[in-house]
């Protein structure tokens, strides 16, 4: 008897310790759970690191890591220009310590910053704050109209101080929440945090939404000419050139509506196949989109309403780089989940024009509608001295 | 678990600290004359740094900065003292005292060895500042100056931070095994 036990509470561990190295590891915690204990054991979470400093904030371009956590802090009336300066300072440190796999300064618990797992901390500051400080906005920047479809709630809806936490390891990501609450509370309150997933398929490309979609083909990619423009403050924004603007729209979606569409109505919603991604007029997901394609019956094979077709007659482009969040399943089995929606761009315009068409007409917004809303301002990154947001205030 | 550096006992500190540099200096042949005074030029508050300083907040009238003194050189330095426009400096130890840990100025400073280091942290030595005339919040820059035996002074820049760990409040037998 006493054999056996003993192996079978090793055997446990060993599966349990797996478990909890699978969760560090890219998306791969929900596959070996399904494994259980007998499954192959997983690779240890990456030890790898995204550099903090830089021309540009980390966490906006790259490949989007597994777990994201957006927390949106509201600053104290007292808190003025030289506070807020000295807080960025301090934040700053925090973030270009652990995101490099450091302790912060005073870590009650600086063994959790050991393998920080690809995290990255991004700060942004909403326009609201921006004003009052008499900190000045970039032209880029501004606020979102209220547009027809939205449903925002409060809750999750502004703020002054944003941080975006990524990252692929759970606990790094959760130390760098814990780390930098910590030493925000004593000037700022906690307006939303928002938590958020994705998985990008084994074999690399573009991931799905909870939707089953394949969600984020044909972004810009930042680091070309064209790209750049359409992400990046350019030199009009002064001291902010180099940075970003930032929206963040919590889409809750409809499952329980969405689950009623067959397979070529969902395909008809998005205007491409949920199975490949590929537009309905063409074979591979980076196929062209061709609106013009007509049925033989004349009709558009990319329907009038399609999502796909309604945010490209805006004409202008943004980089997405959403999550998804599952906070169900209620008491009565119903879904709870959605899309954090995240997306950058030079000009809160470039949004709106997409928004504005998406609002007016597309299939989609029967089953996937807007509950909250923020915009930031995202400076640029820093080098070793300095902190992100100093340009502003010399 | 917290690196802790235990402080030296007495009698080490006392022996270190008479272990003078000038004393070997004007013993010294030739060569070793001329190596003497060469790092004799260097001043402890030119070989030594302080890395990751930071004082903890307080909305009380005192508080501790702690960081790492690093010390560059051959030569052991000898941190007797400090000071700050904010108040009070004196330089702390923890130590047992009826089965509980308490905190008292330290008889004869810190030493930082000759290309070593000396940690303060808390639960351990620390510089403590008392009588602060206003609360020290999170983010504020203070300013120290710590002075060294040879009368050489380093001006360090501690960063406040929140902090509810550590220092005063000690387990008994908190550090054996955790």
């Amino acid at each position: 008897m006493e054999p056996q036990r003993k192996r079978l509470n090793r055997r446990g561990l060993l599966g349990a310790a797996g478990g909890v190295a699978a969760l560090g590891a890219a998306g791969a915690g929900a596959a070996a759970l399904a494994g259980g204990p007998d499954g192959p054991a997983p690779e240890a979470a990456p030890a790898t690191t995204v550099p903090f400093h830089g021309a540009h904030q980390a966490g906006i371009t790259g490949d989007a890591p597994s777990r994201t956590v957006l927390l949106s802090l509201d600053l104290g009336e007292e808190v003025d220009a030289d506070r807020f300066a000295a807080v960025m300072r301090l934040l700053t440190d925090d973030a270009a310590r652990l995101t490099q796999g450091e302790a912060a300064l005073a870590d009650a618990d600086p063994e959790l910053a050991a393998e920080p797992a690809l995290l990255t901390v991004t700060f942004g500051f909403g326009l609201g704050l921006l004003e009052r400080l008499g900190l000045p906005a970039p032209p880029g920047a501004g606020p979102l109209p209220a547009f027809s479809v939205d449903r925002l709630e409060e809750a999750w809806s502004g703020g002054d101080l944003l941080v975006q936490v990524c990252g692929e390891g759970d606990l790094a990501v959760s130390h760098a929440i814990r780390m930098l609450v910590k030493d925000s509370r004593s000037f700022a309150t906690v307006r939303w945090a928002q938590r958020g997933f994705r998985q990008r398929p084994a074999g690399g490309g573009t991931p799905r939404n909870v939707l089953g979609q394949v969600d984020g083909t044909s972004n810009p990619d930042p680091s070309t000419g064209d790209g750049g423009e359409a992400v990046w403050l350019g030199e009009d924004a002064g001291p902010l050139a180099g940075g970003t603007v930032m929206v963040v729209r919590r889409m809750r979606t409809d499952l329980d509506e969405w689950d009623k569409l067959d397979a070529v109505g969902k395909d008809r919603v998005i205007g491409r196949r949920v199975s490949d991604g590929a537009p309905l007029t063409g074979e591979r997901e980076d196929d062209p989109v061709d609106l013009e394609a007509r049925e033989d019956s004349g009709l558009p094979v990319i329907p009038a309403g399609a999502h796909v077709r309604r945010a490209i007659d805006a004409g202008t482009t943004i980089l997405r780089r959403s999550y998804n969040y599952d906070d169900g399943p209620g008491p009565a089995g119903e879904s709870d989940t959605g899309l954090v929606f995240v997306s950058y761009q030079a000009d809160i315009g470039q949004f709106i024009a997409i928004q504005e068409r998406l609002a007016e007409s597309d299939l989609l917004n029967d089953y996937a509608v807007p509950i909250g809303s923020a915009v930031f301002v995202l400076p640029p990154g820093c080098d070793e001295d300095g902190w992100i947001g100093q340009g502003l205030f010399d | 678990m917290r690196k802790t550096r235990h402080t030296p006992t007495l009698p080490a500190r006392t022996a270190a600290a008479l272990l003078g540099l000038g004393l070997l200096a004007a013993c010294g042949t030739e060569p070793d004359a001329d190596e003497a005074a060469e790092t004799a030029e260097a001043t402890a508050a030119e070989s030594v740094v302080i890395t990751d300083a930071w004082v903890k907040t307080t909305e009380e009238d005192m508080t501790a900065l702690f960081g790492v003194l690093e010390n560059a050189s051959g030569t052991e330095a000898h941190l007797v003292s400090a000071e700050s426009d904010l108040g009070t400096v004196e330089l702390h130890e923890v130590v047992e005292a009826g089965g509980a840990m308490v905190m008292q100025e330290v008889p004869d400073g810190f030493l930082v060895p000759a290309e070593g280091e000396h940690e303060l942290t808390p639960g351990g030595d620390h510089i403590m500042l008392m009588g602060l005339a206003a609360p020290v919040v999170a983010g504020d820059e203070v300013a120290v100056t710590l002075r060294f035996e040879d009368g050489s002074e380093l001006a360090v820049t501690a960063v406040a931070k929140d902090f509810e760990g550590g220092d005063e409040e000690y387990r008994p037998g908190g550090t054996d095994g955790m």
